[in-house]
């Protein structure tokens, strides 16, 4: 081992397979294979779409959520932001619509990304300026946006103006060149992610803080703003999905996005980041999304075992993700 | 306890049979040898102090007689009969005990329970508290703690703390007890009512194995004192035989080797950093110093003493205030870190794998954290930039790796803290501190850490240099300041710089003005 030697090495180590980066896209594939042997129905274009569709919610909120975690934090209260965004854009939409017409979709659609992205900065504030665990805070958060939801829907359902559903129907249901808009809405999000968390600083300093904060204190990271950032990202990333979400259902209700955060997490921790910080892996947890979705549809499908397991067998694979990571890894 | 706490001259002199013996005790790890042949007799009812600088195997000395390590050679006897231990407890039924140096108590438990703790006495099928509350006060009584048996230790001083500490190792009958600093976190007057409790622990017959960095301490408590070097021993001599001193050439005793660049010109233009007043962690630790361009700072001192605290404070790492810090004669408006290294100043801790690296990150990220905004002005990241300074600094800093995708935690430590050098010199600063600039690395790693040193000095840059080894301060610095108890007590040039007068200032009493003088 000398230092002549480096001049000889080749650079091309980049294209090194790292099978543990790999694993989620395996396990994907493992579990599209199993679903088209139980069921010819599965690969069918349709059904793949309408997986890969209803997968973007998670998909989005979990791009968001990797953020958070990379910075080694954790934000609970996603599924309950997501509620309340929706039902802050309804009534945004509908109190505009007599104004603007159809117009009140692009801005009811703006007020939901600035809301978002408050609730994300509020969060993130009192995790870093109060320095309370995240844990404890967006525990907090969580139940203070799904009381909220539940009084402004006043415990029933917060419906869109008649006028704008026809108009806005297409932001779930429409699609460009044979792909549904989410899945492109999706991608788009998917690739920004993973732009910002691997091409530009701010990402570097997200894994800084997240693999060791000393150190990236140490190096004169502003930590706090790295942490509240990914927390704004994380808002960001729930309106997006909010305002894909609306257009499917057409309401706020008090269940809307309830127990979202559980399938949040369990789709990027599958996905490969771990959750306590440092290592982040955007299209793992796309990966991890799609998994969540294909196991509950192979189930549906397959009359195998009833559809309300669906929770426990995706309780259980992030339990056995883990414990391969914990195997794999142990050199 | 009646027994008066004054320094009685019969109970100093008095020495009974060894209680334990070692004989020629030495311990490697694989080919690494940190003691050897080391043999000594503890008696009944004496102070036996161990000195050393940091890093002569004291305390791997103590993890043998304690059974905290095994040794890989010699013998251990106890009262005659040859024992070996294989852990602590095994140590303990001998009637040997380790009080360690950091309190080791579960905060929220009572005294009494943390006493007890994990031999807790119980009656029928519930814990006995009433029992152990009261072998609880029996012993605190002994040890002289005001502290009561159901206080919660979070709530004790922590003077207290240490004594409580002390008190568990007295809670079944100890014939040796290993005293490992028990003064290093306790102010001057809780010290000396240490000091009485260990006299009247000798009283009572205990023989006590003290491990201090504070001669002033040795000299007035022991009976006998060892001093170990380099992991070797050096001899065992009468307490009374010893003066400051003498104690501190014993502990040094070599020469300086040609490990060292050649010393620079003395500088003569003004700071380069120069910190008025500055007071770190509410005042327990303070400081003025200033370091020109081209010069070596040395800052010495024990374990303890505050060092990478003040220079902790300095960089807005740990909560501090200054009257003025000033880098090349403009005040620095806002301490924290950012700001400090936007001016130029740069700061290598001494936990490369806690505070310095990214361990499970490559080269790239971990040379550029630092200097991110200077490589990259936009937003986003350069990555041939990026991989060209990665290059240049394998180069330029000899860092031997496999391959320039290799993590920082797999280079060894002497690379480890080249990367970490390369890391700082990124920003291009104008002052760099380096706290223990080769700890735990080789002599190769050593000699060309101190060229670099040696090179950016000459380059006109100014260096203030953190280091515990004393012939690496000595062999470095232009200057000394030497910290004691949160202050400096000594300040060295020129011929002054040697290890005795820094170890006589980092360990002796009663020098503030003096050790300016013999300097």
């Amino acid at each position: 081992m000398s230092s002549a030697e480096i001049g000889t090495l080749p650079e091309n180590e980049g294209f090194k397979i790292r099978w543990g980066d790999l694993a989620p896209f395996i396990a994907l594939g493992v579990i599209i294979l199993l679903g088209t042997m139980i069921n010819s129905n599965f690969m069918s274009a349709n059904n793949m779409l309408n997986v890969i569709t209803r997968s973007a919610f998670i998909a989005i909120i979990g791009v968001g959520a990797t953020f958070v975690i990379a910075t080694g934090g954790l934000d609970l209260s996603i599924g309950s932001m997501l509620a309340f965004v929706v039902g802050i854009m309804v009534m945004a939409m509908n109190a505009l619509v007599p104004a603007l017409g159809p117009w009140a979709i692009p801005v009811g659609a703006l007020v939901a990304l600035v809301v978002g992205s408050l609730c994300g900065l509020m969060n993130g504030l009192i995790v870093t300026v109060g320095r309370i665990e995240p844990f404890i805070v967006t525990l907090g958060t969580m139940g203070i946006f799904r009381a909220l939801i539940t009084y402004m829907t006043d415990g029933g359902s917060l419906s869109i103006d008649r006028s704008l559903r026809s108009a806005y129907r297409p932001v779930y249901f429409g699609e460009f060149l044979g792909i549904p808009y989410p899945v492109i809405i999706t991608l788009i999000i998917a690739l920004l992610g993973a732009f910002i968390l691997y091409r530009t600083k701010y990402g570097r300093r997200v894994t800084a803080v997240g693999s060791n904060a000393d150190v990236a204190r140490f190096s004169g990271v502003h930590v706090g703003r790295v942490r509240t950032m990914a927390f704004v990202i994380q808002g960001f990333c729930v309106a997006v999905a909010a305002i894909c979400y609306v257009p499917r259902l057409g309401a706020a209700t008090p269940t809307t996005g309830q127990l979202w955060e559980l399938q949040v997490i369990t789709a990027v921790v599958i996905g490969g980041t771990l959750l306590r910080g440092g290592k982040a892996h955007i299209w793992g947890t796309v990966a991890g999304a799609l998994i969540l979705e294909v196991i509950a549809n192979v189930m549906v499908l397959s009359d195998m075992v009833s559809e309300y397991l669906v929770a426990a067998v995706q309780g259980a694979i992030i339990i056995i993700a883990m414990l391969a990571h914990r195997f794999t890894s142990s050199r | 306890m009646s027994l008066t706490m004054s320094d009685n001259a019969d109970v100093r002199t008095a020495s009974g049979p060894p209680v334990l013996h070692a004989g020629a005790l030495s311990k490697a790890y694989g080919p690494i040898t940190v003691l050897s042949d080391v043999t000594l007799d503890i008696r009944a009812g004496e102070v036996h102090a161990i000195i050393g600088e940091n890093g002569a195997g004291k305390s791997t000395l103590m993890k043998l007689l304690s059974g905290h390590a095994e040794p890989t050679g010699g013998t251990m006897a106890m009262e005659g009969t040859d024992v070996t231990f294989a852990n602590a407890v095994q140590a303990e039924d001998a009637g040997i005990v380790l009080v360690h140096q950091e309190i080791l108590l579960a905060p929220d438990l009572t005294v009494a329970q943390n006493l007890f703790l994990g031999r807790e006495l119980s009656r029928f099928f519930a814990v006995d508290d009433r029992q152990m509350n009261r072998r609880t006060a029996e012993v605190l009584a002994r040890v002289g703690s005001t502290a009561r048996p159901r206080t919660v230790v979070r709530d004790l001083p922590l003077a207290q703390r240490q004594l409580v500490q002390i008190a568990r190792a007295l809670l079944d009958d100890r014939k040796v007890i290993i005293l490992d600093e028990p003064t290093a976190m306790l102010a001057n007057d809780e010290v000396d009512a240490l000091l009485g409790i260990v006299r009247n622990l000798r009283a009572q017959g205990v023989a006590v194995l003290y491990i201090s960095h504070r001669l002033e301490e040795v000299e007035a408590l022991a009976d006998r004192v060892t001093v170990l070097r380099d992991g070797k021993m050096i001899g065992t001599w009468p307490a009374e035989d010893l003066d400051q001193r003498q104690m501190a050439e014993l502990m040094v005793g070599r020469e300086l080797s040609m490990l060292y660049p050649p010393k620079r010109e003395a500088p003569t233009t003004r700071a380069a950093l120069s910190v008025e007043e500055l007071s770190v962690d509410h005042g327990k630790i303070t400081g003025s110093f200033d370091v020109r361009p081209g010069e070596v700072l040395g800052i010495g001192g024990m374990i303890g003493a505050g060092r990478t605290e003040l220079i902790e404070g300095l960089m807005g790492l740990r909560p501090a205030q200054a009257r003025a810090i000033r880098v090349n004669g403009q005040p620095v408006t806002k301490p924290d870190v950012q700001t400090l290294m936007a001016a130029g100043v740069v700061y290598l801790t001494e936990d490369r794998k806690g505070k310095g690296l990214l361990l499970n990150e490559g080269l790239g990220p971990n040379l550029i954290l630092q200097a991110l905004d200077m490589i990259n002005p936009g937003l986003r990241l350069d990555r041939k930039k990026e991989a060209g300074a990665v290059r240049d600094a394998v180069t330029e800093y000899d860092i031997r790796v496999r391959s320039l995708s290799v993590e920082a935690g797999q280079l060894s430590g002497g690379n480890q803290q080249k990367l970490l050098l390369a890391k700082v010199m990124q920003a291009d600063p104008t002052v760099v501190i380096i706290d223990e600039p080769t700890r735990g690395i080789d002599i190769g790693n050593k000699s060309q850490i101190y060229r670099f040193i040696d090179d950016l000095v000459r380059a006109g840059k100014a260096c203030v240099v953190i280091s515990s080894e004393l012939p690496e301060l000595v062999g470095l610095s232009d200057r000394v300041l030497v910290m004691r108890g949160g202050r400096f007590v000594a300040e060295l040039t020129g011929e002054d710089i040697t290890e005795q007068n820094v170890v006589y200032a980092a360990a002796s009493s009663g020098h503030d003005t003096e050790g300016r003088k013999r300097a």
